[in-house]
This record gives C-alpha cells, structure tokens and sequence, in this order.
C-alpha cells in the first residue's frame, strides 16, 4: 500500500483511526460484536421490528399474487409506477458499496478500509430489495425466466435490442461480482473468527465458510491477486449498471426520457444515494456498537464531500434537462418542462429540488460535515429526494405523452406503499442480521490500517 | 435439463395410446386406402379436423365383420347413441390457437405433422408438439409445402426441387410473411 496524499496542507491529517489500537484490540473490537456480545435488547427490538415489516412484505407480494399487479396504482398510459421508481432507487443505493470497494481500493483511497465491508453488504441487499421490484411488476414472476437467453423449446429468444434485457444482464453480472467480491473480501476475517470462535456450531460454520484460510504468505499473496482483479472487474460495473438502467428511459422516445446525459446523471446520482444510505446506515452502527475508532468523524466527513460532488453533478444534470428543453425548441419537451413546474405533480418536482440540491448545499460547511446528526438527516433528505427524483421522472413523462388522448394520472395504492415500506424493512433486517453475523468491518484491512498509521504513512511495502 | 426437455419423456412422442376399440390406421389407411376425410370430414373447413361419429363405422361396419367380438363396443355405441371415448394423442396447450383448415389448405400435409399414420397401428405422436418446432416451420414454409392434390398423400416426399417449387407454392397459396406468421398473436390471441 502506498501513501494517501495529505491534501489539506499545513495540517496534521486527523489518523483514519483512532490512537492507541493493537492488531489484538482491533481484532477484539470487531469480533465480539459477532462473537461474544450478547443479544442486545437494542437489537431484538430493532430485528422484530424489520422482521414484522418483512411479514407486510409477505402480505403484498402473496396478495399481488393472488390478485395480480391491478392492486398496484398502475394503469394505461402508466405501467411503470412505483415498481421501477423503487427498483431503480435501490440500484442505485447499491452503488457506494461498489465504489467504496472497488475505485476507492484501486486509487488506494484508505478510508475506505472501515467502511467497505458494510458498504459491500449493503449493496448486496439494495441489489436483492432492486430485484425484486422487475420480478414482481412482470406480473407473472413465475415467467421471469423467459428474460434469460438460453436455448428454449420454444424456438425463440429474448430481444436482445431492448434495454430491458440489457439490464437483466447489468443487474445479474453486478449481483454476482459484488457477492463474490464481498466473500473474497470476508475469508481472512471468517478465518479470524473461526479460530476465535468459542462454540463448536460457530466453528464448523466460520470453519467452512473460511474455505480452509491459514494466513500463509502464498494465501495472502493470492488473496490479494484475486482481490486486485475482482476490483477491477467490479470498477467498471460501477458505471455500466446505472448507465444500463438509464438506457431504460434514454432509448425509449418519451419525453423527459430520450436524452443523452441520462447515464452520467444517472451514474452521479446513483452514487448520491448511495453515499447517503452509507452515511445512513453507518452512523446509527457506530454508536451502537462503539465503533467510532474505526468509523472516525473523518470518515464521515469524507462521505459527505462525495456526496456534496456527486450532488452537483446530478444538479448540473438537472439544470441541462431544463436548458435542453428550451434549447431543442421541441415543444413536448418543453411542455414536459412545463408540467414539472406547474402541472399537477410539481410539489413532487419543487420538494426532489429541495432534497437534492438545496439540502446538500449545507455540505459546504465544514461545521456540517462534521456534525454527526447533521449528516444523519441530510442523509436520509438525499435519500427521499433520490427516490423522487426516480419519481419525477417515471411519472411525469408517462401521464404526459405526446397526445392529449393519452394522458393520465397516477396515485399509488397502499399496496404500493406496503411493497416499498417492505423492501425498506427487507433491508434493515437483512443488515439487522450482518452486523450480528458476520464482521461488519474488515477485520484484516484494520490491522494492516493499524501497521501503516504506526509507522507512518507509506511505511508499509 | 436443456435435452430432457426435448426427449420424447417430455413431449410424449411415439407413445402409443390405448383406444377402446383395436382401431388400426395402418389397416384402414395402409391397406384399404381410406382418405383422411372420409373420417376427419371438417379438417378442409374447420379448426378441428373432426372424430367421426359411430355411424360413420357403421357405413361399412354393419356388413363387414358385422359379428366379430372386439367390433362389439362400436355396434353398442351404435345402439346406445353413446360416442365411443377415444383417448387424445395429439394435445396442444390450451392457449395455442391451432387450426387445421388455414395449414391444410395452404399446402401442409397431414404426414407432415401426423408422420405415417398409414403404418401406424395404434397412433403416436411424431412431431414433438413444441413451440420451436411450430416456429421452424413457420419461419420456413417453404420446405413443406405441397401441390393441392397432395395434401393427403402418406407416401408424399419432398422432391430435389423443394426449395423451388416451395417458393412457387407460396407465392401461388398468398402465404403471410414470415413476419406475420411468426407474430405472437398469429397463435397467442
């Protein structure tokens, strides 16, 4: 590992973790949250919690079963809904995790050494929660295999010229590299808990989960070749999924959809989102399980200023859709233009505006980055604002079309509503139990962590 | 997976059915030269190609072999007016729109689908039945199609000429396009 650059001259960087940590304290540490500490009463609450959301999910979904996707606000001329707004949402959420993981790891960034693992685990369970929405708003989820090419009786095969394809390939390549980086990332620290483990169950399951890890030099040696590649393997899907996702509106001709800065801005406020459900889910874990040596003000800080640039590019992407559509003179765009700002779902545009580029402004503010509470709300601001961004788009340029014949209005049902509260409780419980199963921060990058800050910055290799 | 699925496990290809009555088409077709119509009298006008009725056994049946014992469930059916319950070979699922008269008069044979039911003591399925296989045609036509006069020829054998005469006879049957015959609601309405 080479140096972090220190880029606020003249000042002593602030350690990515606190003084005073041994490899043993750090291996401690983040093991016992795992291994040693009892159920919390904190954390029972918050399981049954999720878990009785998880049982409304159920509900939904075996509901829109029985009955079919007409108990969902969707109707001609808007199929979409909420089903897409919420799968592109959580895609999108997905993103940080990848970015942590794999840019942040090639350009050598080391804050992002506490932070991947749960980023990682977070964008598996976004990616489970986003895939879910398409399966369930084909109607006949049973069917879903008919999206897969493979060599049918029925002499015929997916069409491979519509964007919805291409996503079920991004969406499914992305799943698979992200779980396989993200085991990869865990087998040290699985290892580690193996032989901490003091029961017999904790060690048969660490032990094979572990795929029979020493620590010898010709493992870590591998380990890190196959880490490296993963890593670029999975840089590049950082930008093609959102890009893949936003060819679903780009190369569709509806207004408001059929433009080229779709897939940066899409990328930009995949990222957005993202970086917001880390700070999200990252602030609460760390109070609760006394992780703030490991997870640093400074962490959090460094969140913010992605997310404060990530902001401005989805700002700037804002601002060219509304100069775009004055600047092409094509008059549906402009009156697509038009209905955001004064047709019946403008409050929706006026609070996505408020949310996403208003809120975030606060960020320039170094007091604000650096006030935990703070960044906590204008995480979960950035994260509605986000998902009505999503909302914006799907159902303002479906219920105006090109002819007046064709337009609609569109309001969720409380199906809807219990479809997307259930993702949003399939999530926490799913993170619920990671930070009880499985070590919620890289044990073994920690203490490589702990090596380089003890003998200075570049020491190590 | 992908070779189980086209086995005759699954498609029930050559599987002979037990029928009530020894009906045997090898000896009706094969030996005494019934034509198909005789007993499948709407295959020309209709989707079905129809289940002959008893009294159509009875035509002949009530002078030939008129005594024999295995012959006793078509003159009880005859009596009785009750059908005889044939057991269904060729089965397509129920969302598949399939019309013998559109295939029947726009050149397509019945072996070319139904084999050699002029050797066929009990009858089997030949074709698979599958969606691909419907499309292979579909998309080609013109490997299968016949003069009018040889629709109902068993025997009947593409000649070296096929791909030419197939051209011809589409052209002369007005056949769709292979865009039109191929569209999801050509079958799936």
């Amino acid at each position: 590992m080479s140096a972090t650059p220190n880029l606020r001259m003249g000042q002593e960087p602030e350690p990515w973790i606190e003084p005073g940590h041994s490899y043993a304290s750090v291996t401690d540490k983040i093991s016992s949250a795992v291994l040693t500490r009892p159920v919390g009463i904190g954390w029972l609450a918050g399981f049954a919690l999720t878990f009785s959301i998880v049982m409304v999910l159920f509900l939904a979904v075996a509901y829109l079963f029985a009955k079919g996707v007409g108990i969902w606000g969707i109707n001609i001329p808007i199929g979409w809904g909420f089903a897409i707004v919420n799968f592109v949402w959580w895609i999108g959420i997905g993103h940080a995790g990848t970015l942590i993981s794999a840019i942040l790891y090639l350009l050598n960034q080391k804050w992002r050494t506490s932070i991947n693992r749960f980023a990682e685990a977070m964008t598996l369970f976004a990616v489970a929660c986003a895939g879910l929405f398409p399966l369930l708003h084909t109607g006949r989820p049973w069917m879903a295999y008919y999206m897969l090419p493979y060599p049918s009786t029925m002499g015929i095969w997916p069409q491979f010229r519509s964007p919805l394809i291409w996503d079920v390939f991004a969406v499914s390549t992305y799943a698979t590299v992200s779980l396989v980086f993200w085991f990869i990332g865990l087998i040290p620290d699985l290892a580690t808990l193996r032989d901490r483990a003091k029961k017999k169950w904790q060690q048969m399951i660490f032990g094979m989960l572990s795929m029979g890890w020493r620590g010898s030099a010709r493992h870590w040696h591998r380990y890190q070749s196959a880490y490296l590649l993963l890593a670029g393997l999975a840089t590049p899907l950082v930008l093609s999924v959102h890009t893949v996702v936003s060819f679903d509106f780009a190369v569709g001709i509806v207004p408001g959809w059929h433009t080229t800065i779709f897939p940066p801005y899409f990328v930009a406020g995949a990222i957005y989102s993202g970086f917001a459900m880390v700070l999200t889910l990252a602030i609460p874990m760390r109070a609760a399980y006394g992780m703030q040596d490991f997870i640093t003000r400074r962490h959090l800080e460094q969140c913010a200023k992605v997310m404060l640039a990530t902001g401005l590019i989805v700002a700037y992407g804002y601002f060219f859709e509304f100069f775009l559509s004055f600047y092409s003179g094509n008059k549906f765009d402009l009156f697509l233009t038009h209905q955001r700002l004064h047709g019946p779902y403008a409050p929706y545009y006026y609070a996505l505006l408020l949310c996403n580029i208003l809120t975030p402004q606060l960020l320039w503010i170094r007091k604000v980055r650096r006030n935990i509470a703070a960044l906590f709300v204008i995480s979960l601001v950035i994260n509605t604002g986000m998902w009505l961004e999503r909302f914006v788009i799907v159902v303002i340029s479906l219920t105006r079309d090109f002819m007046p014949s064709a337009w609609g209005r569109y309001s969720a049902t409380v199906w809807d509503y219990a479809t997307l509260a259930g993702t949003l409780g399939l999530f926490t419980m799913l993170i619920f139990l990671f930070v009880r199963g499985l070590p919620a921060i890289a044990i073994s990058e920690m203490r490589e962590l702990v090596h380089q800050e003890s003998h200075g910055n570049g020491g190590h290799q | 997976m992908l070779v189980l699925a086209r086995s005759p496990y699954i498609t029930n290809q050559r599987v002979t059915r037990n029928q009530p009555v020894q009906f045997s088409h090898k000896h009706h077709v094969g030996d005494d030269g019934i034509d198909c119509r005789y007993c499948h009298t709407s295959v020309e006008t209709s989707a079905y190609a129809g289940i002959p009725p008893t009294r159509t056994c009875m035509n002949c049946h009530s002078v030939l072999f008129n005594n024999v014992g295995y012959l006793e469930i078509v003159r009880d059916s005859y009596r009785t007016d009750e059908s005889i319950h044939w057991v269904r070979v060729h089965r397509l699922a129920d969302y598949v729109f399939f019309n013998h008269s559109i295939h029947v008069n726009k050149g397509i044979g019945c072996s070319t689908c139904h084999g050699p039911v002029n050797q066929m003591p009990l009858v089997y399925q030949v074709a698979p039945l599958n969606m691909g296989w419907c499309l292979d045609c579909h998309r080609n036509p013109q490997a299968n199609l016949r003069p009018k006069d040889q629709i109902f020829n068993m025997d009947w054998k593409a000649p070296a000429n096929q791909e030419e005469v197939g051209r011809q006879l589409a052209t002369e049957y007005k056949l769709r396009t292979t865009a039109e015959l191929t569209s999801c609601s050509t079958c799936h309405r």
